[in-house]
């Protein structure tokens, strides 16, 4: 008998575990507003997009919580790991199983473009926020304007959209090219324009074609290496040869170590300027074994570089915490802390129409700029941040002696009226000496 | 000139790396018909172990390469005795084994290194200017090592008793087995041999490239190409192959810029006519008869 009552409680005991194990975490304490944070968790991208998650939530947990009516909820975070880098499928299944299973109410992250697409299928099928913090496609918030019933739920937040991540590259050229004319005396700047083989590369190229004669510079060539080339000697063998003075760099892939380490190695007597995606993590020096200085890559966060009044304390507090210069996927601090809690608070409810409602129309300040989504030619809502001086404008760094610094805006002036824009912070840009020492007449 | 000059510079360098790794995966398939698809997982287990040991342990590169190759032969012995042997009768099992764990290293490399991209250093720091193009220390170092390695293969084949053993497992397992010879033993050796020489590769190649857990299937491609244009478990045949595609490599990356990104299908297309015409590849038949 004994023996039968131990076995009934063993089984009753098992049965109360698997029950118990098979409800979220949260669901078992009080009552909090969920977050799920999708990102490629093993990567750089996706650890910054938790960590920037993980600081607002604890920020504001720490304050009591999020005022939501008449009761303060705290901040339950869920981890979802999309490996979108290798499977875009990996991806659906974290959104579907943070939507269904974990059932979050809101959801910050995202990197490549093509996996964000389904996911925020995902999302929007099950009308719940999703906060874009990492891919820059111009088609995800135009289908907001285009079937908004549907896709009003998606915002971006990080980085601006291609169009202008291409815009503020070209401007960055130009920067750095009136830099070489003037320092070097080189009457007609030669530029070779190197572009990883990948689909948001390839309108960026033909972009690049046109932009640089019509900013009064030759096209010494086009290269196109694979995204995951490592040996790009041949391609720089070439580009030495056509006698470029810049190379205008289109990376986000793992070719843009390699390509700034035998550049730098080589001494190839031409400066990097545009995206290298690499270049802007501290990673970059011990990836390039310290080959890598005087790259140049346009970027969102810089230690020492203020954007606005929030950056300091963000970054100082990123680094203090983590140890590195929070990544623009970070941007999930920003999405959480300044967008989705105060329009949680002021409009006291979880119901997404009413934050939608709210959040479009909520002009405020993130980490590193002001938000404002736009609105597009028939002035239907984008969920698109604007850019441009006073909001959003990136910043661009600069490898110098070990160092990414800050190197742009510095006197910048979007027209020739337009008022000089230098941010806190922003130091003048360098050539590199071999540079100076091949072309200095 | 100046662009023949770099065709051929960027061709033999190309060709060398190549070389490298395709010499042990045709080692073992000619002695033991085994088709390890984890050869270059082991090159990538390789290049960690020289960062561990140079970045985090700060030792100097040189101690890096010597644990790389030991880890790597040990890993390799291992591999053979408990996942290769007792399924090695039915190829397609080994074919999928082997892939499986090429995968499992993969997904290890990524727990305890993420995926963040990571560097060694060259051996040889710097460059030198040959007929007026560039080339990093290293890159003659991996020509260098490419010819020495075939050298030293050719010797250990063809003058010493283990190596007699080898060819002959190679040319009959079991009249091998018959005159006394352990053919267990020698396929495991060999499989010590060609992994250690994957290890090998990966000490010298790595410097030239970046880290990372999926850094194993691009060069996995390319050597499958190698090998099989040379002729499968052919030694000569692969390092002439690699010779060839590494050219064409070259000259895809010269002659046409903007497709720059297409030389490693370039080079599979040059490998796929070859069949074509040839099916045994270049050196298929030829080497047999030579052993």
């Amino acid at each position: 008998m004994k023996m039968r009552f131990a076995v009934l409680w063993s089984i009753l005991l098992a049965a109360l575990l698997v029950v118990s194990m098979s409800f979220p975490a949260g669901a078992q304490g009080a009552k909090t507003i969920k977050i799920g944070v999708i990102g490629p968790m093993k990567f750089v991208q996706g650890t910054g997009h938790w960590n920037g998650a993980l600081m607002a939530a604890d920020e504001i947990n720490a304050k009591g919580g999020i005022q939501v009516g008449d009761e303060k909820m705290k901040i339950e975070l869920v981890q979802a790991d999309s490996n979108e880098f290798n499977s875009v499928t990996d991806a659906t299944n974290a959104m579907e199983r943070l939507v269904t299973r974990d059932k979050v109410d809101f959801v910050v992250g995202g990197f490549r473009s093509e996996a964000v697409f389904p996911m925020q299928d995902i999302a929007m099928e099950h009308k719940r926020i999703f906060i874009d913090c990492g891919a820059s496609h111009n088609e995800l918030c135009s289908r907001v304007a285009q079937n908004y019933d549907k896709y009003k739920y998606f915002f971006r937040e990080s980085p601006f959209n291609s169009s202008m991540l291409a815009r503020t590259s070209f401007i960055h050229l130009a920067y750095v090219a009136d830099i070489m004319k003037k320092e070097l005396n080189i009457p007609k700047i030669k530029v070779a324009v190197v572009a990883e083989k990948a689909m948001w590369a390839d309108a960026f190229t033909k972009t690049a074609e046109m932009v640089v004669t019509q900013q009064g510079m030759e096209l010494a060539g086009i290269w196109r290496p694979s995204a995951v080339a490592t040996d790009v000697s041949a391609e720089l063998s070439a580009i030495q040869r056509s006698g470029a003075h810049i190379i205008f760099t289109i990376f986000s892939s793992s070719v843009g170590i390699p390509f700034a380490r035998q550049a730098g190695e080589l001494k190839i007597p031409a400066v990097q300027v545009g995206i290298n995606v690499e270049a802007q993590k501290d990673s970059f020096w011990q990836a390039t074994q310290g080959k890598g200085d005087y790259a140049f890559t346009s970027s969102t966060f810089c230690r020492g570089v203020e954007n606005n009044g929030n950056t300091k304390a963000f970054v100082e507090g990123y680094v203090k915490r983590f140890g590195e210069t929070p990544s623009y996927t970070a941007a999930t601090y920003g999405a959480i802390k300044y967008g989705l809690v105060p329009s949680i608070e002021k409009t006291g409810t979880l119901d997404p129409d009413k934050i939608v409602a709210f959040l479009e129309n909520y002009e405020h300040k993130n980490a590193d700029s002001t938000i404002k989504y736009m609105k597009d030619s028939e002035g239907k809502p984008l969920h698109d941040i604007t850019w441009g001086p006073g909001y959003a404008t990136g910043i661009a760094v600069q490898w110098q002696n070990g160092k990414q610094v800050g190197v742009w805006p510095y006197k910048w002036k979007l027209t020739p009226n337009s008022p000089a824009v230098t941010y806190k912070g922003i130091v003048p840009y360098k050539i590199p000496p071999w540079v100076i020492e091949k072309y200095k007449k | 000139m100046g662009l023949l000059i770099d065709i051929v510079m960027s061709g033999l360098i190309n060709g060398s790396i190549l070389a490298l790794l395709a010499i042990g995966f045709s080692l073992i398939f000619g002695v033991a018909r085994i088709v390890n698809f984890a050869h270059t997982a082991f090159y990538m287990v390789a290049a960690y172990c020289i960062y561990v040991v140079t970045q985090l342990m700060g030792w100097h590169a040189v101690w890096g390469m010597i644990a790389a190759v030991l880890v790597v032969t040990l890993l390799g012995m291992i591999t053979y005795r408990f996942l290769i042997n007792p399924i090695r009768e039915h190829e397609g099992a080994v074919l999928i084994a082997t892939i499986a764990l090429a995968m499992i290293l993969q997904e290890v490399m990524s727990l305890f290194f993420t995926g963040t991209y990571l560097s060694v250093p060259a051996l040889i720091e710097g460059y030198a200017v040959i007929l007026t193009v560039k080339v990093f220390y290293q890159q003659i170092l991996s020509f260098g090592a490419a010819l020495a390695i075939l050298a030293a293969l050719y010797f250990f084949l063809m003058k010493t008793k283990v190596g007699l053993a080898i060819r002959s497992t190679a040319q009959d397992r079991e009249v091998a087995n018959l005159m006394g010879i352990n053919e267990a033993r020698v396929a495991m050796l060999t499989m010590g041999l060609s992994v250690g020489l994957a290890g090998f590769a990966g000490a010298v190649v790595v410097p030239l490239t970046v880290l990372e857990p999926g850094m194993w299937t691009g060069p996995l491609i390319m050597m499958m190409a190698v090998v099989v244009l040379g002729g499968l478990g052919s030694l000569k045949g692969s390092f002439i192959g690699a010779y060839i595609l590494g050219f064409a490599e070259a000259l895809v990356v010269f002659l046409a810029p903007m497709g720059a990104f297409l030389k490693g299908p370039v080079a599979l297309c040059i490998m796929i006519l070859v069949l074509l015409m040839r099916p045994e590849g270049l050196f298929g038949v030829s080497f047999e008869e030579e052993r």
